[in-house]
């Protein structure tokens, strides 16, 4: 990206022996949000805490705003962070917590006093500023801890698994106002989490990491509808899995179960008699026919749950089991446990998992 | 489950303390036990400290502890070496706790250093006492290595060991591990992220010291301070060893005088035990006022 | 953040190991010093052959043993027994057990010498027995606060009332409840207090002497004023003995019933 603000070249970081981050790549362009997701150790909060600078990598370079910030100490990058712990100064108000980046760098006292006040407005806690940390519950404790980080008008902003601490209410109502906020303020935004939800409500770009390598970098429709490798597939969202045997490549057959697919072009790279691993997400799946699915197989109702106005139904194909929903009809009863059905979906839906 | 029916039994007329007694029962021994050997022979004193030897009350006792020379005297020596060995103590301790919690030191370090802590801070009384004129003394090994092998002859400058110093010099055995071992889990409390927060914020490491840690550290220092004060003034058994009854500290002038009336007034020893009780009660107060305000912040 | 530690720390470290090893070092030498002109043990002999040094510390041993039963006997029910049904009273409590750290315990024999010599009410000092039993409720006293800590963290950890309502449920009287399921949790801890109690009694010399009794700390005092190298040999013996009570303690703290909802 020639205007990338942020810039993440061939990082690499390793602890002894052991290589917790292998050649991660990223571009984000001015105002962009990206978010790493992954599981625990894939190396998410490594990647971001080399940008802050409280690791230095192995090899690679960071640029911010086109300049090397490699070997800069973590307080010359003019950079704001927040922390899962909140980290807000307890000895301190929440006015002075809020303040305390420009009264480090000798701003004066009504020019703290007024930009304090504007981010109090901005997290919606205006009386607040007489506070102690300790008084506060943990979601205003974190919005303050976004107002101490954003009130030195940084230039780029990284937030360490922000809200895990948090009430499920709260995270969800919380990563709302951070992004309104960012989107306001249009600051180039780093988001570590664990929580794909969070990472795919919110994001322009999502970066998915697993074992210290980021393994898609795609904005979140990307990501969940096209993932390009079987851990991506996986980690985000829900997948079904169907086993099948290439049958012939150029004609695009595969045997699933008793039944046969045609799907031209899917099995390009393989050859007849290759085990195969199909993805189908639960909504690109129809009981029964349904306008676009051109493919079908039969099986037989595993298991019915009525939700209310979802009903989720498992149906056995041949060993594989296949998890769907659909909307609860008043006028049709769900299906019994035991009866014959068939699944439909259309091929261009069907991932091909490596 | 029996004993919980009796207790919730209708409550008939004048039957409703029949709760509070079998409650009781069970503490009874505890509070039988503290009143009689700890809140009344102190009671007993401090009464005595306001009483004439025929019973009327008297505020001349307590007076005598400010006018007498030798009682003034040796409040003073007392609260002199009790000072000295808190502040240095507590320095020292500091900068042990601060070595091992945040130096970056292997673990073996840490865990050593608090056991040790444990057995030193216990490790008061005569044979502490022993143990520093064996180092330091006349045949002492130091003074001998001095003299042997740099050619320094200790006791040939007007080096003292059985003084105020010496006597401060030989309470920091105690005074320091008792402050490693009180601030070390304070200095854990400093959480990691506040420092990393204060960098991302633009502060250099002693912009960060000066505005969160001495502050939040503050109220634990100086109320181990005070409690290593405490600590010191009732101390008599190494000073004791140390010197015999020659270095004149309120302790023992008390014991001498239990022993044997030297004061000639039994209530001017009473107005002694209150004196000791005042100072170092006072002491706990500010301890006490003192950890619950880093309680607050440290949690 | 240097992974070899800091030059301070090492130098902090290093002089603070000096100022607490050398004395000890320097003690152990000169105890080793008795015989001219060669390094034996000879001090150590001197002193465990001597009738005086078995005496008295039969006799701080055996008062050690009074005072750690007396202390159990006080603080294990009361402990229990405020847990489970008089939380109220902790507060009270704590601060009474926290009495004998301000009060020096010089001022507290005093306050018994005073109190129940031999014209009061309750003449303790008339008798030897009578003074014995004093000097180990003075013991007791003085080991309170450690005692009444480490019996109640024991307590706090395996949370008390469930545990006795899960017995109750299942039919258990209070004996069972408090023989069976209550003391060998607390057991460990329990134990820890006894050692520090013991370590207590032991170097303990200013209650013992102002009564006028013949325990390990008046006698090492008393030796100290008359030999020379005996009382090294004794200072390196009562560290040893510091140390080892030390340890017991943190190794019985491995063996602590750790609490299953607060998992270390």
């Amino acid at each position: 990206m020639a205007d990338a603000f942020l810039s993440i070249q061939h990082v690499k970081k390793s602890f002894g022996d052991v290589t917790v981050v292998q050649d991660f790549n990223l571009d984000a362009a001015p105002g962009e949000f990206v978010s790493f997701l992954g599981p625990s150790g894939c190396g998410k909060t490594t990647v971001l805490r080399m940008v802050a600078g409280f690791e230095e990598p192995t090899a690679g370079k960071i640029l911010i705003g086109g300049k090397d910030v490699t070997r800069l100490k973590p307080n010359q990058r003019n950079i704001g962070m927040v922390f899962q712990a909140y980290a807000l100064f307890p000895n301190l108000t929440v006015a002075q917590n809020i303040a305390f980046g420009l009264r480090v760098a000798g701003v004066n006292r009504a020019d703290q006093d007024k930009r304090v006040a504007e981010m109090l407005n901005i997290i919606k806690l205006p009386q607040m500023g007489d506070r102690y940390p300790f008084q506060l519950s943990g979601g205003q404790q974190q919005r303050i801890a976004l107002a101490r980080a954003l009130a030195p008008s940084p230039k780029l902003l990284l937030l360490d698994e922000p809200l895990s601490a948090l009430d499920a209410k709260v995270r969800v109502s919380l990563r709302d106002e951070i992004r309104s906020i960012q989107k306001r303020l249009g600051i180039t935004t780093i988001f570590v989490t664990h929580d794909q939800e969070e990472a795919l409500s919110i994001s322009d770009r999502i970066a998915v990491m697993y074992q210290g390598v980021a393994e898609q970098v795609a904005t979140p429709f990307e990501i969940y509808n096209r993932p390009s490798t079987k851990f991506v597939a996986n980690f985000v969202g829900t997948l079904n899995v169907l086993e099948g045997v290439v049958a012939d490549k150029d004609q695009g057959t595969v045997k699933v179960g008793e039944g046969q697919l045609a799907m031209k072009g899917k099995f390009n790279g393989h050859k007849a008699g290759d085990a195969v691993t199909l993805a189908l997400r639960p909504e690109a799946i129809a009981l029964g026919d349904y306008p676009g699915h051109d493919q079908k197989l039969s099986g037989k109702i595993a298991d019915v749950h009525f939700l209310g106005s979802v009903i989720r139904v498992k149906v056995a194909v041949g060993k594989d089991i296949v998890s769907m929903d659909t909307f609860n009809k008043s006028t049709t009863p769900p299906p019994q446990v035991g009866e014959p059905a068939a699944i439909t979906f259309a091929a261009r839906d069907v991932l091909v998992l490596h | 489950m029996t004993d919980t029916t009796a207790n919730v039994s209708a409550p008939a007329a004048g039957n409703r303390s029949v709760r509070l007694p079998t409650q009781w029962i069970g503490v009874a021994p505890f509070f039988i036990f503290a009143v009689l050997f700890l809140v009344l022979p102190t009671m007993y004193l401090i009464v005595g400290a306001f009483q004439t030897p025929d019973g009327s009350f008297t505020l001349d006792n307590v007076f005598k502890l400010f006018q007498e020379d030798n009682i003034r005297a040796s409040y003073w020596i007392s609260i002199k070496i009790s000072f000295w060995s808190a502040l240095l103590g507590a320095l020292a301790g500091f900068a042990i706790a601060l070595a091992i919690v945040r130096g970056g030191l292997p673990d073996w370090v840490r865990s050593s250093t608090m056991t040790f802590s444990g057995v030193a801070s216990n490790f008061a009384g005569v044979p502490l006492a022993f143990a520093f004129l064996a180092t330091l003394g006349r045949l002492g090994l130091v003074t001998i290595i001095l003299r042997d092998v740099f050619g320094f002859n200790l006791y040939a400058t007007s080096f003292n060991l059985l003084s105020s110093w010496g006597l401060i010099a030989v309470y920091l055995y105690f005074q320091i591990p008792l402050m490693i071992v009180i601030i070390t889990p304070a200095l854990d409390g400093i959480k990691k992220e506040w420092g990393e927060a204060a960098a991302t914020l633009g502060a250099t490491n002693a912009q960060y010291w000066r505005m969160v840690v001495i502050p939040v550290l503050w109220p634990s220092f100086l109320g181990t301070l005070v409690l290593l004060f405490a600590n010191a003034f009732g101390a008599i058994a190494t000073a004791y060893a140390f010197t015999g009854s020659s270095l004149n500290i309120v302790p023992i002038s008390l014991y001498a005088q239990i022993r044997g009336d030297v004061l000639g007034d039994p209530n001017l020893g009473y107005a002694l035990a209150f004196g000791m009780i005042f100072i170092t009660g006072v002491a706990n107060i500010f301890y006490i006022w003192f950890r619950t305000r880093s309680e607050r912040w440290l949690k | 953040m240097k992974k070899g530690g800091h030059w301070w720390a090492w130098l902090t470290f290093f002089l603070g190991m000096g100022y607490f090893i050398i004395p000890l070092v320097a003690t152990f030498e000169f105890s080793m010093r008795m015989k001219r002109g060669e390094y034996s043990f000879e001090a150590y002999r001197v002193v465990f052959a001597s009738s005086q040094f078995q005496q008295t510390f039969t006799y701080s041993v055996v008062a050690a043993i009074f005072t750690i039963i007396l202390g159990v006997l006080i603080v294990v029910p009361t402990a229990y027994w405020v847990r489970l049904r008089m939380p109220y009273l902790r507060p009270i409590i704590e601060f009474i057990t926290l009495l004998p750290l301000v009060i020096p315990a010089i001022v507290i024999v005093f306050g018994y010498i005073r109190m129940y010599g031999t014209n009061s009410w309750l003449p303790f000092l008339g008798t030897t027995t009578g003074t014995n039993i004093l000097l180990v409720i003075g013991y007791a006293v003085l080991a309170l606060p450690y005692m009444y800590r480490a019996v109640d963290t024991g307590l706090r950890t395996i949370d008390v009332k469930t545990l006795t309502e899960a017995a109750q449920i299942m039919g258990a009287g209070w004996a069972t409840i408090i023989g069976r399921v209550i003391l060998p949790n607390v057991l460990i801890a329990v134990l820890s207090g006894a050692f520090l109690t013991f370590a207590i009694v032991l170097g303990e010399f200013t209650m013992a002497s102002l009564l006028n009794r013949p325990a390990f700390g008046p006698y090492m005092q008393n030796l100290g004023a008359n030999r020379a190298y005996e009382p090294a040999a004794l200072a390196i013996i009562a560290f040893l003995l510091t140390w080892g009570c030390m340890t017991a303690i943190q190794f019985l703290a491995r063996y602590a019933p750790k609490s299953a909802n607060r998992p270390n």
